[in-house]
């Protein structure tokens, strides 16, 4: 098994998202260890459109694998600008560029303030190493 | 004793292995205050005696071996071919358990996709799942979806009042604890004029085909209506009826459901039935219960698998859209083997068979002085009639004579008092249909 | 890692093992024999017709075979050992299933006047005063078709009971981590919230955090559902003392009744302080799995419960006048009723067995079931123990777990076991669950299996623990002896494939 990647210019969920900040834009996914954990992804949907205002810890999105689901929420407020369209029907980009071409949505940034509550690399590792 | 196979050397060794005594010694943990206590059941019986117990049981109940039926209001007495009931002992398939191991459950996962094509069949659908519990259930988990579907932003449900009494009732069971606004029973049983009711805050609008009176409603531009207001179109269908009559899903149903009880499972004092539910294939991801789906093995062999696993309660827990676990597997099974037998050309001639028995049996007691057939629509196998008596009084006459008369609907529909609901089938030859209208006319 | 695996270009696909009913299909074929029309034909609805119907056409005998052929790609209890836990696949004696095929019972119709279905409602209202002896409760109600609505029912029955009071601020079902998941899912559809509680390291619901909810939350907690012997296959060793706490708070007390195969004459779930349980009749009264249904779930209550039972349920009308009659039984709604949980009342032919059943074990008979299906799953444990991982060191009830992680062979998961299990003839045990035990096996081989079953399966057990070691390959890509190989189930949920082409509107006859 290949050892699992944590970049180190992320910040990261507890509940296993990833936030890429560039500006007042921000980038959402799943980590590597989600995307190995929940095993080879089949349907994603998203629970947000652009346009829609999200509070931090609402739901935008749910990922399926053959058994088992999750909920994707967004660990930042603001505004939803994307959400990943090419991942229809090609759900394992999720699984095999996580942080790259599998990322989930864009939003932009209405409040930054939730984005020190996120661990950096090396904290979300240990976190989930001991897990 | 029992099915219990253990010998006393046998319970000996297996209790020296654990290193225990007694079997006792093994329910320490139960509060010893409450453990063991006695229980007032009667007598343990030998196989004979409780065959004999039971066939007097079953002897005693008047049964549609024994005499005429005419009564259906939602469960029909209908000709089984012998074959479905030799296959369905098979102990393969009948002591196996649900198939979460494809590799060793192929001979179920088949005959469940095969059960899945025929009522996308029936119904002009183009998913079905492996089956809900009844025909009561599949409506009630039909509401879920349309909620669903309307993201929670709509929360009214209109049901036609020609809808089964028992499914508008489960339909109000399933959803007590919910936020959700029943609507539309009180309202006439047109399918037309419920259509008034739709707004914006409306989920669903469902309607039966044919209806609880055996009316087949007219639903050619119902759904149009309904999806002009944002709402799911759900039809609740005979799957017999759908051997002549136009799918549901031709004229623009998004969800069909009901019961397959009349297409291969006997009538078992109301259960095990087997509720069906289809729909198109946008809903396919809402709907509850389990569905097999077409795959392939290591080998690239052809094979099948339960799929979209993860709307299922054990996966998402309190997340889950239903609790439902169990299908009616075997019901569901016995459904497949009926259809297969019946086949495109028999389904059909069955089909017909009803409708002109009913039509002869109706044309045949509107003549009778003081009877009154309702032809407000065409029928199929049903039909409703005004009485000069009491449909009670005229049961006990009719069971006197070796005949199980029709269904009082007065006691669901206060408004239809003396009102019987007959239905006919292939399984009354034309002589006990002349005698039913004998007895009806009769009666003083 | 991945489950898809793509084949080799230059191999053949192999054929179907039994090609579906509509590839057997002939044009204008005809499998059954049907009565002509004796009667005037009336004219038909011109309008209302379809055109189509894609249905197969086969013969009788072709149907027969397919079927039959189908069959024998299952395994079955009555084929081998079937160990799966939490699942109680006992025998299903072969007496249930002509008393359910009785015309008497087969062939009565479900709306039938109460004078002439008096031997049905006769077995209906004894087998809810058995039902109601054995856990110990007042009154049952046969209606709920399996045990998910079974549970469902419990929980409007608390709900109700709560809003009866006047009580509306209960908004909250204890559940523990053990349980299963149709435990969290019926307490949303009936509109209640979840709180998880954990467990601790013996399997028992963890006290201090039950204590704690309780305290903090102890008025918006409506009940709580736990399962009895857990899920793991424990006694709860302080199960009176969460039934207390939870009264004390104000909750009712949901008993999971699917491990009641442990617990007959064992305990009485309603003596300990249950105010609800449900029956699986299709587990501990040995009617059968059917390849996934049909259920039954009947319900059992307290006095306190009972007005608000589901209906309909089966009563005494009017006495006998005389000692030999029988009285007259009828349908009645209980007067608080939660209401109707599917159309008629219930799912009657699994009644008809669960009947004969407790009247083939009577009195004296009923309690060795439980000790028997007990002392079976102790004696495999025991004898697993030095070979496989048992997380919790005391007696099991009818079932337990076993973590299926084996020192020098960390590529091994439970899944493989489960695999190689088929090679050798036996279904695998539950995988997975509990979600608290890291690769569970959950393993119940009930009390109608001979300790040469069990001997052999502990053999087998062993046996792919050396396998394990050895070679595992051996197990990674098992079975090697069951009708088909590994599923690609991603496939199946990307591409879905969910009826035959040939079914659907517009393609070709």
């Amino acid at each position: 098994m290949a050892a699992l990647n944590y970049p180190s210019d992320l910040k990261y969920a507890k509940s296993d998202e990833w936030v890429r900040v560039e500006g007042d834009i921000a980038t959402l996914g799943i980590s590597d260890y989600a995307q190995d954990a929940l095993n080879d992804l089949t349907y994603v949907e998203y629970a947000v459109e652009p346009g829609a205002k999200v509070a931090a810890g609402d739901a935008v999105a749910e990922v399926e694998s053959v058994k088992a689901s999750s909920e994707i929420y967004s660990p930042i407020a603001g505004e939803i600008l994307a959400v990943n369209e090419a991942l229809k029907g090609e759900e394992d980009t999720i699984n095999a560029d996580p942080y790259g071409k599998g990322w989930l949505v864009k939003l932009r940034l209405s409040d930054a303030s939730g984005l020190a509550e996120l661990m950096d690399a090396a904290a979300y590792q240990t976190y989930c190493e001991s897990r | 004793m029992g099915y219990i196979p253990h010998t006393d050397v046998e319970r000996r060794q297996m209790l020296a292995a654990i290193g225990v005594t007694t079997i006792e010694d093994l329910f320490e943990a139960v509060p010893a205050t409450h453990r063991f206590p006695r229980l007032k059941l009667p007598a343990p019986l030998s196989e004979v005696e409780v065959a004999r117990e039971m066939l007097a049981l079953a002897e005693s109940n008047e049964h549609a071996q024994d005499f005429a039926l005419f009564r259906g209001a939602g469960a029909y007495h209908h000709f089984i071919p012998s074959a479905v009931n030799h296959l369905l002992l098979r102990g393969e398939f009948y002591t196996a358990y649900t198939p979460y191991q494809p590799e060793f459950s192929q001979g179920t996962l088949q005959a469940t996709f095969e059960y899945q094509s025929m009522m996308c069949a029936l119904t002009g659908m183009d998913a079905a799942n492996a089956s809900h519990y009844d025909g009561a259930t599949s409506l009630a988990e039909a509401v879920t979806v349309a909620l669903q579907v309307t993201k929670g932003k709509r929360n009214k449900i209109i049901l036609s009042p020609g809808i089964h009494p028992h499914y508008r009732e489960v339909v109000r069971t399933y959803h007590q604890g919910r936020d959700v606004q029943i609507v539309g029973d009180d309202a006439p049983a047109q399918a037309a004029a419920l259509a008034d009711l739709l707004d914006d805050k409306t989920a669903m609008l469902a309607v039966q085909y044919p209806n609880f009176f055996g009316q087949i409603e007219d639903l050619a531009g119902l759904a149009e209506k309904v999806h002009r207001a944002g709402a799911v179109l759900v039809v609740v269908a005979n799957p017999l009826a759908l051997g002549m009559l136009k799918s549901p899903g031709s004229l623009g149903a998004d969800i069909v459901v009901g019961d397959a009880q009349p297409v291969g499972v006997p009538l078992s004092f109301g259960g095990p039935y087997v509720g069906f539910f289809a729909c198109k294939q946008e809903f396919v991801r809402k709907i509850a219960g389990r569905i097999v789906g077409e795959s392939v093995d290591t080998d690239g062999r052809r094979a099948y698998v339960m799929t979209l696993r993860p709307r299922e309660q054990d996966i998402k827990r309190e997340k889950a859209s239903s609790n439902i676990c169990t299908n009616q597997g075997l019901m569901a099974l016995g459904v497949s083997m009926y259809l297969a037998l019946m086949g495109k050309t028999g389904l059909r001639q069955v089909a017909e068979l009803n409708y002109h028995k009913a039509h002869y049996a109706a044309d045949r007691i509107a003549a009778l002085p003081g009877y009154q057939v309702n032809r407000e629509r065409p029928f199929f196998n049903e039909f409703l009639v005004r009485c000069p008596q009491p449909v009670a009084t005229l049961n006990q006459a009719l069971v006197a004579e070796g005949i199980i008369g029709g269904y009082d609907v007065g006691q669901d529909y206060p408004h239809l008092a003396q009102h019987m609901l007959l239905c006919v089938t292939e399984m009354n030859p034309k002589e006990e249909i002349d005698v039913l209208v004998d007895v009806l006319g009769k009666v003083k | 890692m991945t489950l898809r695996m793509t084949m080799p270009e230059q191999v053949a696909t192999p054929e179907p093992l039994e090609p579906l009913i509509y590839e057997l299909s002939v044009p204008g074929r005809v499998g059954v024999n049907l009565p002509v029309c004796d009667v005037p034909a009336a004219p038909l609805p011109a309008d209302l017709l379809r055109d189509d119907l894609k249905l197969p056409e086969v013969s009788e005998l072709q149907v027969v075979r397919h079927y039959l052929k189908l069959s024998q790609l299952n395994h079955a209890i009555d084929k081998g050992f079937y160990p799966l836990g939490s699942c109680t696949m006992k025998y299903n004696p072969k007496l249930n299933e002509d008393m359910a095929r009785l015309p008497g019972f087969a062939a009565l119709h479900p709306l039938h006047d109460t004078e002439g279905a008096q031997g049905a409602l006769a077995l209906m209202y004894e087998l809810q005063r058995w039902l109601g002896e054995i856990s110990g409760f007042e009154a049952v109600s046969l209606a709920p078709a399996a045990g998910a609505q079974g549970e469902f029912a419990g929980i409007l029955m608390i709900r109700r009971y709560h809003l009866d009071r006047g009580d509306t601020q209960r908004t909250k079902i204890l559940v523990p981590n053990s349980a299963h998941g149709t435990n969290p899912a019926t307490v949303t559809m009936a509109g209640f919230e979840v709180v998880e509680l954990p467990s601790d390291e013996r399997g028992d619901v963890d006290m201090n955090a039950l204590k704690q909810v309780c305290r903090e939350q102890g008025s918006s907690i409506a009940g709580m559902m736990i399962t009895v012997p857990s899920t793991l296959g424990l006694f709860e060793e302080h199960i009176l003392d969460v039934i207390e706490t939870v009264h004390n708070a104000g909750g009712l007390m949901y008993m999971d009744g699917a491990n009641m195969n442990a617990l007959m004459g064992i305990v009485k779930p309603g003596e300990l302080g249950f105010d609800v349980m449900h029956y699986n009749l299709h587990k501990t009264f040995s009617t059968p799995h059917g390849g996934g249904g049909p259920g039954s779930g009947p319900v059992g209550v307290n006095a306190k419960l009972k007005p608000f039972l589901p209906g309909p349920v089966v009563d005494i009308l009017e006495e006998a006048s005389e000692p030999d009659e029988s009285p007259l039984y009828g349908f009645v709604m209980p007067s608080k009723s939660i209401g109707r949980l599917k159309a008629f009342q219930g799912n009657f032919g699994m009644h008809v067995r669960a009947y004969a059943y407790i009247r083939i074990y009577g009195d004296s008979g009923i309690r060795d079931v439980s000790r028997h299906a007990v002392l079976n799953a102790n004696y495999v444990r025991a004898r697993l123990m030095d070979t496989y991982k048992i997380p919790y060191p005391r007696y099991c009830g009818h079932e337990f777990v076993i973590e299926a992680r084996l020192d020098g062979a960390e590529s091994i998961h439970a899944l493989d076991i489960s695999k190689r299990l088929m090679d050798y003839g036996i279904h695998p045990p539950t995988n997975y669950f509990p979600l608290i035990v890291p690769e569970a096996l959950l393993i119940e081989p009930t009390e109608t299996e001979t300790k040469e079953t069990l001997d052999e399966f502990i053999d087998v057990m062993k046996k792919i623990a050396v396998e394990a070691r050895q070679t595992p390959e051996l197990l990674h890509t098992a079975p090697h002896h069951a009708p088909v190989k590994r599923l690609d189930e991603v496939r199946a949920a990307k591409q879905l494939v969910l009826c035959c082409a040939p079914a659907l509107p517009g393609a070709a006859d």
